[in-house]
């Protein structure tokens, strides 16, 4: 198995019975290697059945899947899904087995040693936030965010080059959403893999993708491309819409002052400025500079030292 | 008591105990596969229910008096009527226990590349035990109440010491007495074993919520 896989859609369609509305209708992208891919729409849009197909839980009506140039027809499904790692909303981890032996089950299905399972297990389970004595406990024992990262780490195991994730957050609290967002936006750096994500929540995609595709009713790809390109230029009104008319501080939201041009500092005018750290969205030092009425901010690094100023009217050069 | 242990109340519950045994053990041979089909093939799961419903109200006095006929006054005919009522109570709770899964559990498991079979030995009969063990238990405690009145039609079991002593012009308390108890006992013992079996074969459910 590659390191990452590359994963195309070639006009893949799939019609139900009895509905009027495709489920997918002319589906085509292309997902490079290593992309974190966010499909997102309202219901009925198709996303799940589009992932669902990549591990053939579903069939294509016509149409092909190709991941790193094969189709996903060439080997059996069975086969198929121990290559892939899959996480869904409900979790769904054995409740008779203990975590160890949850995140082993591909490993075991595949026939590796003992010892490197259990090398493994421990292995991911500190990856995803764990500890190596959280293996020996059962799903019952543990609170919704542990049991995803048990999810997280069982999809892992086998090392696949692709993962499929279906809402994985969505059954969690605000909180360790956010949390486990942010940590498996840093997994996503750390490993590499391919990423195909679905979710219903607009803010999910556009914090969590490094490409967006956005699927409406009927299965119709409205745009594919990057959160800040999609924001910046949205394809259609359905899209402008689904974004929200707040894309513009969406935009402002996807980069730090780490990012932005700062100009220098002016000795002695210092003290009167509020000072946040380089790494503020520049979103949030807007929302700053509006809440205290200052028309700029200085940016202050790791150390306190100073980086530079950044003014209110240099935003609107950014969008 | 001690008096008539060696002659009536001993073996009475060695034959009692037999009895049981045997009808819970076919019982249980008979109704696994059953209730495996009647997992995988679900059209199946409502002739076959309904044909144990119909089984189980038939009173067993009467059951006993439609087999004479055909196999005597036996052991086999006693068995059969046992036999048919274990079936009756397993079934159920071996077909719930298989269809129990959460279907997130199934999901994950397909989706991880399990095959059908993978899945019903390594996921479903698993999670299915704590049912199939409550199966049990009702009918284990359940034969060792019926099978007292195999007395009528047999020298055997704790029915028998009962049924002698409420022959006689002054029944003997005693006698009805202590094979009473001893096969309340016996229910109980059994039960509590079953008991036992569980919690040696599911340590998940005392963890946590289960």
């Amino acid at each position: 198995m590659s390191a990452a896989a590359e994963i195309v859609f070639d006009h893949v369609t799939k019609r139900y019975a009895g509905r009027d509305a495709a489920a997918l209708d002319d589906l085509s992208l292309e997902i490079p290697a290593g992309t974190f891919c966010v499909l997102v729409g309202p219901s009925g849009g198709g996303k799940t059945t589009a992932l669902k197909m990549v591990n053939r839980l579903v069939p294509c009506d016509s149409g092909d899947i190709r991941i790193d140039g094969r189709s996903v027809r060439d080997i059996p499904g069975v086969e198929r899904r121990r290559e892939i790692g899959c996480v869904i909303q409900q979790i769904g981890l054995f409740p008779h087995m203990s975590v160890g032996d949850n995140v082993g089950t591909v490993p075991r299905l595949l026939g590796w040693p003992k010892a490197r399972i259990r090398a493994r297990s421990v292995e991911l389970l500190e990856l995803v936030g764990l500890e190596a004595a959280d293996a020996k406990r059962y799903p019952a024992e543990l609170s919704g965010g542990q049991r995803q990262r048990v999810g997280l780490a069982r999809a892992l195991a086998a090392d696949p080059p692709l993962l499929l994730m279906d809402e994985p957050f969505g059954a969690l609290d605000p909180i360790t959403r956010l949390r486990l967002q942010t940590e498996l936006r840093r997994l996503h750096r750390d490993v590499g893999k391919t990423v195909i994500f679905v979710t219903h929540d607009v803010d999910e995609a556009i914090q969590m993708g490094d490409r967006i595709a956005i699927l409406r009713e009927g299965g119709v790809l409205a745009q594919y491309d990057t959160p800040d390109a999609i924001l910046a230029h949205p394809a259609s009104e359905f899209v402008a819409a689904f974004v929200g008319e707040d894309r513009a501080l969406r935009r402002l939201a996807l980069r730090t002052l780490r990012d932005v041009p700062l100009g220098r500092l002016e000795s002695d005018s210092q003290n009167q400025i509020p000072a946040v750290s380089i790494d503020t969205t520049v979103r949030n030092a807007v929302s700053l500079m509006l809440e205290t009425k200052s028309d700029r901010l200085v940016a202050e690094d790791e150390d306190g030292n100073v980086a530079g100023i950044f003014r209110l009217s240099d935003t609107g050069a950014l969008l | 008591m001690q008096e008539h242990w060696g002659d009536t109340l001993g073996p009475a519950l060695v034959q009692h105990i037999e009895l049981t045994l045997i009808a819970v053990v076919i019982g249980f041979v008979l109704a696994f596969p059953l209730a495996l089909l009647a997992h995988r093939y679900r059209v199946l799961e409502q002739p076959f229910g309904a044909f144990s419903a119909l089984l189980y109200t038939i009173p067993s006095l009467a059951l006993f008096q439609f087999l004479i006929p055909f196999s005597g006054l036996t052991t086999t005919t006693v068995e059969i009527a046992l036999v048919a009522y274990t079936l009756v109570m397993l079934f159920p709770n071996f077909v719930a226990g298989l269809n129990g899964t959460p279907s997130e559990v199934l999901e994950a498991a397909r989706g991880m590349g399990l095959t059908q079979r993978q899945v019903l030995w390594r996921v479903e009969l698993p999670l299915a035990v704590p049912a199939i063990i409550g199966g049990l238990r009702i009918a284990v405690v359940s034969t060792v109440a019926i099978a007292t009145i195999a007395a009528l039609l047999l020298p055997k079991g704790l029915g028998y010491p009962i049924f002698l002593a409420l022959k006689e012009p002054t029944p003997f308390k005693t006698e009805i007495y202590s094979a009473g108890l001893l096969a309340v006992v016996l229910a109980l013992t059994c039960d509590a074993l079953l008991v036992g079996l569980r919690r040696v074969l599911v340590p998940w459910a005392r963890k946590g919520l289960a």
